[in-house]
């Protein structure tokens, strides 16, 4: 009876605490009913839906999954792919971040800079590139035919081609960080008492690794899941959930079974979240200690070089090739007719999507600080605050990370199509819902580095200045602010990024008046303007290549404090 | 007669190159003994784990030659070098018990299961971590992990044992216990060692020999007592234990032994073990804290004010101002003496047998 006496008292001083400071109670307040109308209403929605059937309470679509072949079909095929995606993106981002970590490969960053490209573009636009080079009028295919015969690259194999280049670059952004923090003292001291580097390997560097290559795995597998544009461009027959809850909301208008298609794809993906967060991160021995010591010896035999070096170039040359092809399709006069090199596409470009443009870079700009700032407020309070419900409030502000856009998407029209309790008008049709919508998508990137940065600085830091009279909005604006700004910048760039290329949650909002660029993308694709295509995409990778450099001139200038970001896991 | 185990042959290391280059061991030559435990002592970047580093094959000499036994291992690769190192921090596999992390190296070398038993559990009785078997790192105290990183390298029974400042991760009162434990195993096992510190009241403690290094070079080497009592310049004098330096001249050559100085007027006897100096040679006086004591002023001495005194029970530390020169003498059992205060004129008394002479150099403070 004492210790819950003493958790009551506990938590009633901290709302004493917090009241004296009305400021912050309000705060804390709005960001709650935020987070509950934003994030948790639209997600409930989708489930109270799918237990609809002709505006009846019914169970019947849970208990067809097994047995109807449009349920069930696509639930096998996007695990399958999930699977293939996540095993061979792992392997090929182990190798990367081994072969940038632990040899003497000359030209680091530069691979380090391909490794990376593929995440700050938009990922189906690799989808648009196999179709440039290796569909049926592609530039390979010929060339390929003649090797292995007729071959189709819509279907799982292009899938998996495609979806390994778009994301293996998450796995490696996770491994390079878990090789680099591995203490090299450890494999100094394995081989110091003997072992070859083969037995270094295996006995000390894999084990201490593997919780970082399950979480790398469990990323990817999320991500290739929810995937929505390069199975919307490349998925042939193979049908796949995210696809198939799009065509069954917007085309059948059958939201009862697109909802359950969005349930079968939300479980999953939250089943891996989970595992990845608390399972993995859990068991992770990792810690930064010591100073690397550069000379980690980096004599190193020509049969580990020879593999892991070859597999590298030919990842880079694939992402050349890939990425190339876009730059190379959108001077093609007319893709599979007239080869003639023209800047037509860009010019058509300009004219048909300039408003598209327009509209992508003004939402994103004002989605992007939104989110940046409301997810460091967030982790500010999540860390540095104590009060009821903080752990809540850290769950539900991810959980937008975790759900895949199609199951968001579809839960943003449910939710806000009607006036409801929480919204007194319908935000479906404006710019309001895709602002909001890209905010709460992104956010839980904001956080996350806030988060980390916030745990870098010593709490005593901000004591200090509460102790000399500041209250918390101060302290927060003039101490802990500066000193996660270079965090905060980095956040807003991967933020920026994600709004600018995002497609699977926002083709359900979009409308007349608000469309973007990459809907508009998509569309040039579904009519066979490769080229237009191709010049659309490259205008977006150049303009957000822009933004970032912007950014980082900013985070330059800024200079000193934290300056860690933790994109993923 | 033991012979030379461990040599060092103008053992070079350049970082870098160019302008920019470091070079942290500049051509330094070390015989060590079979059995012995010499210390490398030095302040920060004087190039003592360089050293280390290299003899345990971590690093490649820029040029220069390490014999073990005989044996040219100059390039050989550490994993196939008859060394093992304790590290600073003690680099113990988080993902193994103490058990595993001890038998690691036998394993490695398929040692037979049964052998492999019975020389972890001796090893783990001779280091004093009986019954941990079980125990992860992370559940052990500082003093215990680095007991365990002790004797995972023990059990290899190496030709040449490595310790890389093994102490400084440890409390001040665990250090001094451990140290004699270390020193204990050392002695009993017969091991050659090689161990890095920056402690000098450590390397005075543990060691057969002392080789105190500064900036890429060696300064001296010696037992402990002869680095203490005839430290050959200024840096080493100054380096281990506390001196006082009052400026002089060599007025008479007495012996081979012998000579006598001038400081400020009075003369003194000092013994050399092997005299360089000549007649005329500036010199500083090396005077220990404890080699001087204190009378009520007279003439015919050094003469000056009392300007600190600070009592540490077992003694007295008293700070002098001599002519603008600041001397410190310690008195051991304050109470047999008199006690002095500021202010007080005295005069300070030397004794001979523990005056020390080393040449005058500039000092830049």
């Amino acid at each position: 009876m004492n210790s819950s006496n003493r958790k009551i008292k506990e938590i009633i001083g901290n709302l004493r605490l917090i009241w004296k400071e009305p400021l912050l109670f309000v705060s804390i307040l709005a960001i709650f009913y935020f987070l509950i109308v934003f994030v948790v209403f639209p997600i409930f929605q989708v489930f109270k839906t799918s237990l609809f059937v002709d505006k009846q309470l019914n169970f019947s679509n849970y208990s067809a999954i097994f047995s109807k072949r449009y349920y069930y079909q696509p639930f096998f095929n996007s695990m399958l792919l999930g699977v293939y995606t996540a095993t061979i993106g792992t392997i090929i981002g182990f190798i990367f971040s081994y072969a940038l970590t632990r040899t003497p490969m000359p030209f680091k960053n530069f691979f380090r800079a391909i490794a990376t490209f593929p995440i700050i573009s938009p990922p189906f636009v690799v989808a648009l590139s196999a179709i440039l080079l290796l569909g049926r009028a592609g530039s390979l295919n010929p060339f390929l035919t003649k090797i292995i015969g007729d071959y189709t690259i819509y279907g799982l194999g292009g899938l998996i081609l495609v979806e390994t280049i778009a994301y293996a670059p998450t796995a490696f952004l996770v491994l390079y960080g878990i090789l680099q923090a591995i203490d090299p003292s450890l494999e100094e001291a394995s081989m110091d008492l003997g072992a070859s580097r083969a037995k270094v390997f295996s006995t000390i560097t894999l084990p201490l690794a593997t919780p970082g290559i399950a979480s790398a795995w469990l990323l990817v597998f999320i991500q290739s899941l929810a995937d929505f544009g390069n199975p919307m461009v490349i998925s042939g027959n193979y049908r796949v959930l995210s696809v198939q809850a799009f065509l069954q909301i917007t085309g059948m208008y059958d939201l009862s079974r697109g909802s359950t298609l969005a349930i079968l794809l939300f479980i999953p993906t939250i089943i891996a979240f989970f595992l990845q967060k608390y399972w993995v991160s859990r068991k992770s021995y990792v810690t930064v200690t010591g100073k690397p010591t550069g000379a980690t010896i980096k004599q190193l035999e020509w049969y580990i070089k020879l593999p892991v070096y070859s597999c590298c170039i030919i990842f880079t040359g694939m992402v050349f090739l890939f990425y190339g092809s876009i730059v190379h399709g959108s001077f093609q006069t007319l893709w599979g007719v007239n080869p003639t090199l023209t800047l037509k596409n860009y010019v058509e470009v300009y004219q048909v999507g300039k408003d598209y443009l327009i509209d992508s870079l003004v939402l994103s700009s004002v989605a992007t600080p939104l989110a940046g700032i409301i997810g460091i407020f967030i982790s500010f309070l999540v860390i540095r605050k104590k009060f009821i419900g903080r752990g809540v409030m850290e769950f539900i502000s991810m959980l937008t990370f975790a759900v895949p856009g199609t199951v968001v998407g579809i839960g943003y029209i449910l939710a806000f199509n009607q006036k409801t309790i929480f919204l007194p008008f319908v935000m479906t049709g404006t710019a309001w819902i895709i602002i909001i919508l890209l905010v709460f998508r992104n956010m839980p990137v904001g956080i996350r580095s806030g988060i980390a940065a916030l745990q870098q600085i010593d709490p005593s830091i901000e004591e200090a200045s509460t102790d000399l009279g500041a209250d918390s909005n101060t302290t927060f604006r003039r101490i802990t602010l500066p000193m996660i700004a270079p965090a905060f910048f980095s956040g807003l760039a991967y933020n920026f990024v994600k709004a600018m290329t995002a497609i699977s949650a926002i083709i359900f909002v979009v409308s007349g008046k608000w469309n973007l660029i990459t809907i508009a993308i998509l569309g040039f694709v579904d009519n066979s303007r490769y080229a237009q295509a191709a010049a659309m995409s490259n205008l977006l990778i150049i303009i957000v290549l822009i933004a970032l450099g912007i950014i980082q001139l900013i985070v330059n200038r800024i200079g000193k404090g934290v300056r860690t970001i933790d994109i993923v896991g | 007669m033991k012979q030379d185990y461990l040599v060092l042959k103008n053992l070079e290391k350049i970082f870098g190159r160019g302008k920019g280059s470091v070079t942290a061991v500049d051509k330094v030559n070390l015989e060590v003994k079979e059995g012995e435990l010499v210390t490398l002592l030095g302040p920060s970047g004087c190039g003592k784990t360089t050293a280390l580093r290299m003899i345990s094959g971590f690093e490649l000499p820029t040029s220069g030659k390490i014999f073990i036994d005989g044996e040219d291992v100059t390039t050989t690769p550490p994993n196939q070098r008859p060394t093992t190192m304790v590290f600073q921090n003690y680099a113990l596999f988080p993902h193994m018990t103490v058990y595993q992390n001890i038998a690691y190296g036998l394993k490695i070398h398929r040692i037979a299961e049964k052998v492999i038993r019975e020389r972890t559990e001796a090893i783990m009785d001779l280091v004093g971590l009986k019954g941990l078997n079980n125990r992860s790192p992370a559940q052990l105290s500082g003093g215990q992990q680095q007991r365990v990183s002790l004797a995972r390298s023990l059990i290899m029974e190496p030709k040449v044992l490595l310790l890389d400042e093994p102490l400084s991760n440890l409390d001040a009162k665990m250090r001094v216990s451990t140290r004699l434990e270390i020193r204990k195993i050392q002695q009993r096992v017969g091991i050659t060692s090689v161990y890095v510190t920056h402690d000098q009241e450590e390397a005075i403690t543990l060691s057969d020999r002392v080789v105190i290094m500064k900036a890429g070079k060696i300064q001296q080497i010696g037992t402990p007592q002869e680095i203490y009592a005839h430290p050959i310049n200024y840096f080493v004098a100054d380096f281990i234990g506390k001196a006082n330096f009052l400026e002089g001249k060599v007025v008479n050559i007495l012996s081979q032994e012998e000579i006598e100085v001038d400081i400020k007027g009075v003369k003194h006897k000092v013994s050399i073990p092997k005299n360089t100096f000549s007649e005329g040679d500036r010199i500083f006086l090396v005077i220990r804290p404890e080699s001087a004591e204190l009378e009520p002023k007279k003439s015919g001495a050094i003469n000056g004010i009392i300007s600190q005194v600070i009592y540490l029970g077992s003694r007295m530390v008293y700070e002098i101002e001599v002519e603008k020169n600041f001397l410190t003498v310690d008195i051991t059992n304050p109470q047999e003496h008199k006690i002095y205060s500021i202010g007080e004129e005295v005069s300070i008394i030397l004794k001979e047998k523990s005056l020390h002479v080393i040449p005058y150099e500039e000092i830049k403070k």
